[in-house]
């Protein structure tokens, strides 16, 4: 069984390998649009605990409303990288800087 | 009529000056000759109810300046040194103007020089009538300027910019004195009118001031500062690089300025301030010094100019020492007598030197003259009338002011008289008498009387000046002959009431009675080393050392003469210890370092550049890698996490209000 306390730890540990999935990853940004997914479900993974260890509704909605704005998110996402390989052919991350300042 | 002495001029100087172009040539000769000329009978009318009568005229026009304490109002005050002086200038003046008529024929503006002409006497003017130290500075500062418009008239001439530029760079050195004179005097007395300053003087003869640890005798200071001031416009030794220079301009340009009138403003001013200066004896002191020194120094670099102007700017030089040396040994009287006389044989003699230059096609250099005695008999005549005044030959105008003056200086051998720096001034005085008669008659005998060296077309063009020319020159010889036995009890006589107020002599200095009962062998001296002089300059001119090349190739002679000539190196000297540094330091300091660097490096450029740098590294943030910005987002938050505890500190420094004030402003710029 996963106790309640171990519970928050992986949370935050789930969100850290997000983080760190978007910073290392220098190849490809399908896999940047996993760890941002990865970080979401850690943060509604958390959301959920909270509302379970509070006592709280309130937190399972938030998780629900969540997971709905990441799968709009994700789709959008994956729309505009859709429209970004069509105009250049890679979606290396690397190459991605256009926009230098 | 007092009033009109002083407008007259000024009404010349602007009708010939802005309305020249209408009046025409004839026209502004003829008005301001004549402004200046009924000038003169009206100072000769005010001469003889001020100075004769015993009348004082005090005129108060109206107030000038007011600010708190400072009250100062437009004034003319005409006591007897004031009208004296007024004769000296408008008569001069006015010799001058009839002189230049004839003189500036040729010459394309001579509106413009008329025009000069008279507002130099005008300021002139104003600096003797003036009843306050301001209005005396007005006088002052314009008689500067006039210079410079007078020395710079041939304004297209390299030269004659560099002297006019020199002479009023030089003179406001000595304004500059004055100035801080004139302030120091407000300070001590809260006043600058003559009569409040000079009445109350001798009541602050204890006080000092404390100055970076120092005690000064105030009145001291006031006397120092003043004496600056003479010095500038006065030429002493010093400050006296500028009047040889000055011979640039037209010659009555320099009979005007350079012999009668602005430069003895500066005796003026010490014999004006005659009661300040006799109450700190260091003054007077340094007075006699600084003339006697220049007295000396003068007439030795005068012995072998070839310049004919230049000989007779340093014998200017050297008499003014003379006015100013007596006036430190408390004479002032004496020292307004020689200045009389002085003026009169020295326009004398810069008349007639140019009308020597007129003759010769302006020609001025000595060794190019000669034999010129029988072609310019009259011109001849004046020069030898005022160049024996100026040698002090007996009987003539110089002989009874510079006789008196070395006489003076004489009986301070006398131990218990107590000025003993009166032995200082009387070797210097009689030597320099002795080099004056040599370079007078060295000139006398180098234009006139030696073989000609001339060149043949100038000879064949050769004639006697014109009547207008002759005119002035006979009158002056005339008053060179006279004006000294017809004044002499005028002016200096036992118990002469001339000058009343208008001068305070020290009584305890006072020894002209005694003057009078030297043992003759010394009032012998001068006229003895004169003589000397005169036969010195005959026998190496045209006696019996003329052929005798011998001496004069030695080499210690030809180093000498060759210093002498180059004035002592004296403007090198300057040239390359005190003007060349500081131009470099103006350049390359205050210019190149400061001006243009350390201001310009703090102020716009170097802000300017350093946003620039800053901005292109900020720029350079901003790589287009997603990395590294998510990079600068979790690093940011955790500089902001970390920072969060210490908001309790700086929330003590930071007014958040501000903060959000300055968050909203980068928005809405």
């Amino acid at each position: 069984m996963i106790t309640q306390l171990y519970c928050e730890n992986y949370t935050f540990f789930l969100f850290f390998l997000g983080v760190l999935g978007i910073f290392l990853n220098q190849k490809s940004i399908i896999i940047v649009i996993m760890s941002l997914e990865i970080m979401f479900l850690s943060v509604s993974f958390n959301f959920i605990y909270f509302s379970i260890y509070l006592d709280n509704i309130i937190g399972q909605l938030f998780a629900l409303a969540i997971l709905t704005v990441a799968a709009s998110e994700s789709s959008i996402g994956l729309a505009i990288l859709v429209v970004y390989y069509r105009i250049r052919n890679t979606i290396t991350i690397e190459l991605m800087s256009l926009t230098k300042g | 009529m007092y009033l009109l002495i002083v407008a007259l001029p000024l009404v010349g100087t602007l009708a010939t000056g802005l309305g020249g172009r209408w009046i025409g040539r004839k026209g502004a000769n003829v008005f301001s000759t004549s402004c200046v000329i009924i000038c003169c009978f009206l100072s000769l009318v005010a001469f003889f109810e001020v100075g004769l009568c015993g009348v004082p005229c005090y005129l108060s026009i109206s107030p000038w300046i007011s600010s708190g304490a400072l009250k100062i109002s437009w004034g003319f005050l005409f006591d007897s040194l004031t009208t004296t002086m007024l004769v000296v200038i408008t008569f001069i003046s006015s010799l001058v103007h009839l002189y230049s008529i004839q003189y500036m024929e040729y010459d394309p503006h001579c509106p413009r020089f008329m025009s000069f002409l008279e507002i130099f006497t005008f300021f002139m003017i104003i600096l003797v009538t003036a009843d306050n130290f301001v209005q005396m500075f007005l006088g002052w500062e314009g008689v500067g300027l006039a210079s410079y418009l007078l020395i710079n008239f041939w304004y297209t001439r390299l030269c004659a910019n560099q002297a006019a530029i020199k002479a009023l760079i030089v003179n406001r050195v000595g304004d500059f004195g004055l100035s801080l004179g004139i302030f120091s005097i407000f300070y001590l007395f809260g006043s600058v009118d003559y009569e409040l300053v000079f009445s109350s003087a001798s009541m602050y003869t204890d006080y000092t001031i404390h100055f970076l640890g120092l005690t000064i005798h105030y009145l001291t200071l006031i006397g120092f500062f003043l004496l600056i001031g003479a010095i500038g416009k006065s030429a002493q030794l010093g400050l006296h690089t500028w009047l040889p220079d000055a011979m640039e301009g037209p010659t009555p340009v320099s009979a005007l300025i350079h012999a009668a009138t602005m430069v003895t403003a500066g005796v003026f001013l010490i014999v004006r301030c005659s009661p300040l200066i006799n109450l700190s004896p260091n003054i007077l002191f340094l007075i006699t010094i600084i003339g006697s020194s220049t007295a000396f120094f003068a007439s030795l670099v005068g012995l072998f100019q070839n310049d004919i102007k230049r000989v007779i700017a340093y014998s200017t030089c050297s008499q003014l020492g003379y006015m100013t040396f007596v006036c430190g040994l408390s004479y002032y009287n004496v020292g307004m007598f020689h200045l009389v006389n002085h003026a009169f044989f020295k326009a004398l003699l810069f008349l007639s030197a140019g009308s020597v230059i007129h003759a010769l096609s302006n020609e001025q250099d000595m060794r190019r003259m000669g034999s010129l005695l029988n072609n310019l008999p009259i011109t001849y005549a004046a020069m030898l009338i005022g160049s024996l005044s100026l040698a002090g030959f007996p009987f003539l105008t110089g002989f009874y002011s510079k006789d008196l003056i070395i006489e003076l200086t004489q009986i301070s051998y006398y131990s218990n008289l107590q000025i003993s720096y009166g032995i200082f001034a009387c070797w210097l005085a009689n030597i320099a008498v002795f080099f004056t008669s040599f370079y007078t008659f060295r000139l006398i005998f180098l234009t006139f009387i030696k073989n000609s060296n001339s060149y043949r077309k100038h000879i064949e063009n050769i004639h006697e000046s014109p009547l207008l020319i002759l005119i002035p020159l006979i009158l002056l010889g005339f008053f060179s002959i006279f004006v000294g036995f017809l004044t002499k009890d005028l002016f200096v006589g036992v118990g002469t009431h001339f000058w009343s107020a208008a001068i305070n002599v020290l009584p305890m200095s006072y020894n002209l009675l005694e003057v009078e009962f030297m043992s003759y062998s010394i009032k012998w001296l001068p006229f003895m080393l004169s003589t000397l002089g005169a036969f010195l300059a005959y026998t190496i001119n045209i006696g019996i050392f003329k052929k005798n090349t011998k001496f004069a190739y030695t080499y210690i002679f030809r180093k000498l003469s060759f210093l002498l000539s180059k004035k002592v190196y004296w403007d090198k000297l300057y040239n390359s210890l005190i003007i060349s540094p500081l131009m470099n330091f103006g350049y390359i300091i205050s210019f190149k370092n400061i001006d243009r660097g350390f201001i310009e490096l703090l102020g716009p450029y170097g802000i300017s550049r350093v946003i620039k740098n800053w901005s292109i590294k900020i720029i350079k943030i901003q790589t287009g890698q997603i990395t590294h910005y998510t990079f600068f987002i979790v690093t940011g938050l955790c500089f902001l996490l970390l920072l969060a505890p210490a908001w309790v500190f700086l929330e003590l420094f930071l007014d958040i209000r501000l903060l959000t004030f300055c968050f909203l402003a980068l928005f809405v710029v």
